[in-house]
């Protein structure tokens, strides 16, 4: 094991944030670090928190920190906020909401910027779960950035999703579109002092009724919690402690009911997918930029002088040797 | 291929709570390609020489309008020091009066900007002095 891998298993902050980057990076050798990191995962919790923009999801995992710190566990957090499309830079702001626990050495927050990826999380999402989780992190929370109605990547990496939503979000059919509503573990009404929030319980009430047994597995129906006026701190951290202990329950569930297993299956496909992407696709695109020759396909592309599907076999054959 | 992406933390450290000249530095920062974090007002040095070492960034762009730029910039350079981010460049701006440039120079801060600079002069420094970390 290398001199690396130690240092992030004693929980060294400096040594795994650097790993952090050096994989946004794309830097060859961080890969290799990760291999060595991989077999010692498994041991943190992973929630999940998504919703949509200004849903209160950094106040929620600031006040989630601290109820797990009370709770005596270790937390890390990964906040993703989007790289703009056009310059590649980005503005990460979650951290303004939980600059309180910098000091905690119990805390380990990290942002993350989209680098492009779609689905709400970023490329270095499922290796920095793996790295907090070496450190020995107990619970890692995982911020996506503000959510439409796709972006589900988050259920492939977290074994407890949290759906944040607010009232007066929009009409009763928001409630049977499919997507982001249906990866929730657990429902979170926050800013439920607002107007609406208990029509809004009602219409998730009415979706949880149509749905198919099947959508609980054993028997987990995503339960509501409200959590309201986060300038009251009192009766917000208590609701929060509620949802910190609702967590643990879903956690609880999972493995008694041996659910672990097929969500591990899950996470592994997809993070194999990835791997895989990373191992052959991007070296392919990689030299076909470099010499020049992407551009000269793209120019064909917008002539019209060939299609894509063709172009992309022409490569396959060229590069692949299947079976 | 490997990215080369410059990570910037905008801190705004003490009690001052001016922070519209940070806000228009980190989205400039940002159209000029750069992640930025912005940590918030009211920041203790600590608090910040914290986060940029879990952030992993290259610089960290401090604040200041309130008159403590003495105590407070040499504070974060020092905290930075003690936590292994000696790696890490750290500058200034806001108001300071030109007979402090060479004591916060000699505390360890690479640059000052001051009221008057142009955003793009400031990025054109941040391009050509944040050097790589390995």
């Amino acid at each position: 094991m290398t001199d690396k891998v130690k240092k992030i298993q004693s929980g060294d902050v400096r040594t795994a944030s650097r790993l952090i980057r050096h994989l946004e990076d794309n830097v060859h050798e961080a890969r290799s670090t990760m291999k060595d990191i991989f077999p010692l995962t498994g041991h943190a919790h992973v929630v999940g928190l998504t919703g949509s923009p200004g849903a209160g999801k950094s106040t929620l995992v600031d006040a989630l920190i601290e109820a797990f710190r009370k709770m005596g566990k270790t937390v890390g957090v990964i906040a993703v906020d989007p790289t703009s499309p056009f310059t590649g830079g980005a503005i990460l702001g979650d951290r303004i909401r939980m600059q309180r626990h910098a000091e905690d050495p119990g805390v380990f927050v990290r942002s993350v910027a989209t680098r492009g990826a779609l689905g709400g999380l970023s490329r270095a999402v499922g290796d920095a779960i793996h790295i907090m989780d070496v450190m020995g992190k107990d619970i890692v929370l995982v911020e996506t950035v503000g959510t439409g109605q796709q972006e589900v990547d988050i259920m492939h990496y977290a074994h407890t999703v949290l759906v944040v939503l607010i009232p007066g979000m929009g009409d009763d059919i928001q409630a049977i579109k499919a997507g982001i509503l249906e990866i929730a573990n657990i429902f979170v009404i926050n800013k439920a002092e607002r107007e609406g929030s208990s029509k809004l319980r009602k219409e998730l009430i009415t979706m949880l009724n149509m749905a198919p047994d099947s959508a609980f597995p054993a028997g987990w129906r995503p339960p509501i919690l409200k959590c309201e006026n986060a300038f009251q701190p009192a009766t917000f951290s208590q609701s929060v402690m509620d949802l910190a202990q609702t967590i643990h329950e879903h956690y609880e569930h999972l493995v008694k009911n041996n659910l672990i297993g097929s969500w591990s299956n899950r996470k592994a496909a997809t993070e194999f997918n990835e791997a895989i992407r990373c191992a052959i696709l991007d070296p392919i695109l990689n030299s076909l930029m470099q010499n020049g020759e992407l551009d000269a396909m793209i120019r064909k592309l917008v002539n019209k002088e060939t299609d894509p599907y063709t172009l992309a076999e022409e490569i396959a054959g060229r590069f692949l040797k299947m079976g | 291929m490997p990215e080369n992406i410059i990570r910037v933390m905008i801190a705004k450290p003490g009690l001052d709570g001016h922070d519209r000249g940070a806000r228009v530095l980190a989205r400039c920062f940002r159209d000029a390609g750069f992640e930025v974090i912005y940590t918030g007002c009211h920041q203790t040095p600590e608090q910040i020489a914290a986060a940029a070492i879990q952030e992993d960034v290259d610089v960290v762009g401090l604040s200041c309008l309130s008159g403590a730029h003495r105590y407070l910039f040499p504070a974060v350079v020092d905290q930075l020091r003690q936590r292994g981010g000696d790696d890490i460049t750290v500058v200034g701006g806001g108001i300071i009066p030109d007979q402090d440039f060479q004591f916060l120079y000699d505390a360890g801060l690479k640059a000052l900007f001051t009221p008057g600079e142009k955003l793009d002069d400031i990025v054109d420094w941040f391009r050509k002095n944040v050097k790589k970390r390995d």
